[in-house]
């Protein structure tokens, strides 16, 4: 390690970059010094090792039954469409009539659940994140850090009383309940996130504005809300992610009608689906490539998106 | 809203309730208080309903009209706040004072007061004691190794290099993904049979592997998965440190001919320490309530030997229901994470402070 960090560091030592470089990255304050594609090789090596363990759940998923059990396991075969075909219907005797897996409501209800909660969140969270960012109250900073501790506190703590809650009012296992839940799994999320774009607005815009005449109102709408539109998407698009991936309150509080895929997943490692690995990768490959998709858009914001907006950069 | 003026307090109180306004608020209480009675004689059941909502609606609205200039700070987090109070933080005071009875959520019998005798039961448990050693055991284990396998990846991508960003991609991934697909992931590849660590081994010893059903190779098993999740969070954290540090200092440095080493302790560290300091306790956080992936890896296995205190908690109060001993035991677990997320804040608005621009 001695020797790698002293050449990673030794290897920036500025020969001055040719003017148009200069000119292109902007700022070159900033110490990201410059390596060939000899870098690209090391890092390309390193990160195709890293991402193995899922490049190899997306190869199993197009294996056959006996592909995917295969010892020594083969890196070359026939691919099949057959397990993403099962994962929503599917024979569960040989011969027998194929019969509905209930993926298709799952997918369905953890698409809807992280939707709507997401949206939700999103709207409170917006208005009080403006809130806190403009019209900060007395202790605003002790309520916002309440607000993150309840989003950092361990989910099996927060879930005994809501989960004997939800019995006694009849809300476990209806999507009510469960969306009321993520809406405010998320609310602290897109407060910290929304709060943070708000904070790294310029305030002149908004004061000329106010001296111009303009209502609370419209500063907010045509102003503000503008300008962090961009925020806005990252939050939402985080917030699914979180919600998407979330297991231990949907383990406990969504009911048979209102399962979400990583429960139903769960339930598949140990039963019948089990042992058919490729079955059970194709499923995982489907739930992953939506999360795939969006780390790629998404990067420029992904440290502020995992640390809830308390690092901005 | 702004631009109506509020009424001069000279105006007699009878003529300020009676003006048809949005913020006279005591006007619509007045009309609501009436109204209300009026509409439960006369009117039957489901009328005097909807017309007793409609009037306490038009309560509330003159309430934030008038609130609305004065307030609006307020309003903005009222929602939010009331949101939370009611499914975060009641539920929770409601659940430290059950944690005071004694209550088992599978039986009818009502609470009975215990005083302190669920958690002098918890404290004096050896089983806790043990769940929490080897809750210790994991959190040290995986954040050691997620903090020097981040740092190194952050080294490899501190500079630009053709096709970075899409490298980036395939190390960022894991960290995105749900612990219910890396379980099952790292459960197939566990596997004595057919698992691709059994194979391995197997090429060297001839004799299938399995890994977790040993004390020590359950927990490498688990914080392995672990650290391959959330090394890449390191990563990230201490990359935006490296990025951080001004091209003078190296280029001075050049000029004073700095060892390499020495650049390293003196110029990039202080810039990525913080960081550092700050992954240390987020990832120390996350880490302390390790569930999902020991759930679905080991369930707790061999024996107890990777059981850890968040996992002890569901298996007191979903399957023992033992549920307020459960709240007890949570509410040390509780205690510690608040602790721990004071420290991470403190360092984290720290940060800010010293360093608005970078």
């Amino acid at each position: 390690m001695t020797d790698m960090t002293a050449n990673a560091v030794g290897s920036a030592r500025p020969a001055r970059a040719p003017l148009t470089r200069r000119l292109r990255f902007g700022s070159s304050a900033s110490g990201v010094g410059h390596a060939g594609w000899g870098r690209t090789v090391g890092a390309a090596i390193v990160s195709l090792i890293y991402f193995f363990p899922v490049f190899w759940i997306i190869l199993t998923a197009f294996k056959t039954y006996e592909d995917a059990l295969a010892v020594p396991a083969k890196f070359f075969f026939t691919p099949t469409l057959e397990n993403f075909a099962q994962v929503f219907s599917r024979a569960y005797s040989a011969g027998g009539p194929t019969v509905n897996t209930g993926f298709t409501l799952y997918f369905f209800n953890s698409l809807f659940i992280s939707g709507v909660s997401v949206l939700l969140a999103l709207a409170i969270g917006t208005l009080a994140a403006f809130g806190f960012s403009r019209y900060p109250l007395k202790g605003n900073d002790t309520y916002l850090f309440m607000i993150l501790t309840t989003r950092m506190l361990p989910a099996i703590v927060v879930i005994i009383p809501i989960f004997i809650m939800f019995r006694v009012t009849g809300l476990a296992g209806t999507y009510l309940g469960i969306i009321a839940l993520y809406t405010v799994f998320n609310l602290p999320f897109a407060i910290w996130m929304m709060k943070s774009f708000f904070d790294e607005l310029s305030p002149d815009v908004e004061d000329a504005a106010r001296i111009d005449g303009s209502s609370d109102v419209r500063v907010f709408f045509k102003i503000c809300l503008p300008q962090v539109l961009a925020g806005l998407a990252a939050t939402a698009v985080f917030g699914l992610i979180l919600t998407w991936n979330e297991f231990l309150f949907a383990l406990l509080l969504s009911g048979v009608e209102t399962r979400t895929v990583p429960v139903a997943m769960s339930q598949t490692i140990g039963g019948d689906i089990g042992v058919r690995w490729g079955l059970l990768a194709a499923i995982e490959t489907l739930f992953l490539i939506p999360v795939i998709i969006v780390t790629f858009a998404l990067q420029n914001q992904l440290l502020r998106g995992v640390t809830f907006g308390t690092i901005k950069r | 809203m702004t631009t109506t003026t509020d009424i001069p307090q000279s105006v007699p109180f009878f003529q300020r309730v009676i003006a048809l306004r949005w913020d006279n608020w005591q006007g619509a209480l007045i009309v609501f208080v009436i109204g209300m009675a009026l509409a439960i004689a006369s009117l039957p059941p489901q009328v005097s309903f909807w017309a007793s909502s409609a009037l306490a609606a038009l309560f509330a609205v003159t309430l934030i009209a008038n609130a609305w200039g004065k307030y609006i700070g307020g309003l903005l987090v009222t929602p939010a706040l009331t949101l939370l109070f009611l499914m975060n933080v009641f539920p929770l005071v409601w659940s430290f004072g059950l944690s005071f009875f004694s209550y088992k959520a599978n039986r009818a019998r009502a609470p009975t007061w215990v005083g302190l005798d669920n958690y002098a039961k918890v404290l004096g448990d050896p089983d806790v004691w043990d769940r929490l050693h080897n809750t210790i055991i994991l959190v040290i284990m995986t954040v050691s190794l997620q903090m020097v396998v981040g740092f190194l990846l952050a080294l490899l991508f501190s500079k630009q290099f053709p096709l970075r960003r899409y490298l980036l991609i395939l190390v960022l991934t894991p960290m995105m993904l749900s612990f219910v697909a890396v379980g099952a992931f790292f459960r197939y590849y566990y596997d004595p049979t057919f698992g691709l660590l059994s194979q391995a081994v197997r090429v060297f010893t001839g004799q299938p592997f399995i890994l977790m059903n040993t004390v020590w190779g359950s927990r490498i098993g688990i914080v392995f998965a672990d650290a391959w999740m959330w090394s890449p969070f390191v990563m990230l954290l201490v990359l935006a440190g490296l990025v951080s540090v001004p091209k003078y200092l190296y280029e001075a440095a050049a000029i004073d001919r700095v060892s390499g080493w020495r650049q390293f302790w003196s110029i990039t560290f202080p810039y990525i320490r913080g960081l550092m300091l700050l992954a240390l306790l987020f990832r120390t956080i996350e880490a302390f309530k390790l569930f999902d992936l020991v759930f679905l890896l080991t369930n707790g296995g061999p024996g107890t030997a990777t059981e850890t205190i968040a996992l002890r908690v569901y298996r007191i109060a979903f399957e023992n229901n033992k549920t307020s001993e459960s709240t007890a035991l949570a509410y040390i677990l509780l205690f510690t994470v608040i602790v721990l997320t004071n420290l991470y804040l403190y360092f984290a608005n720290r940060r800010a402070r010293e360093a608005p621009a970078s």
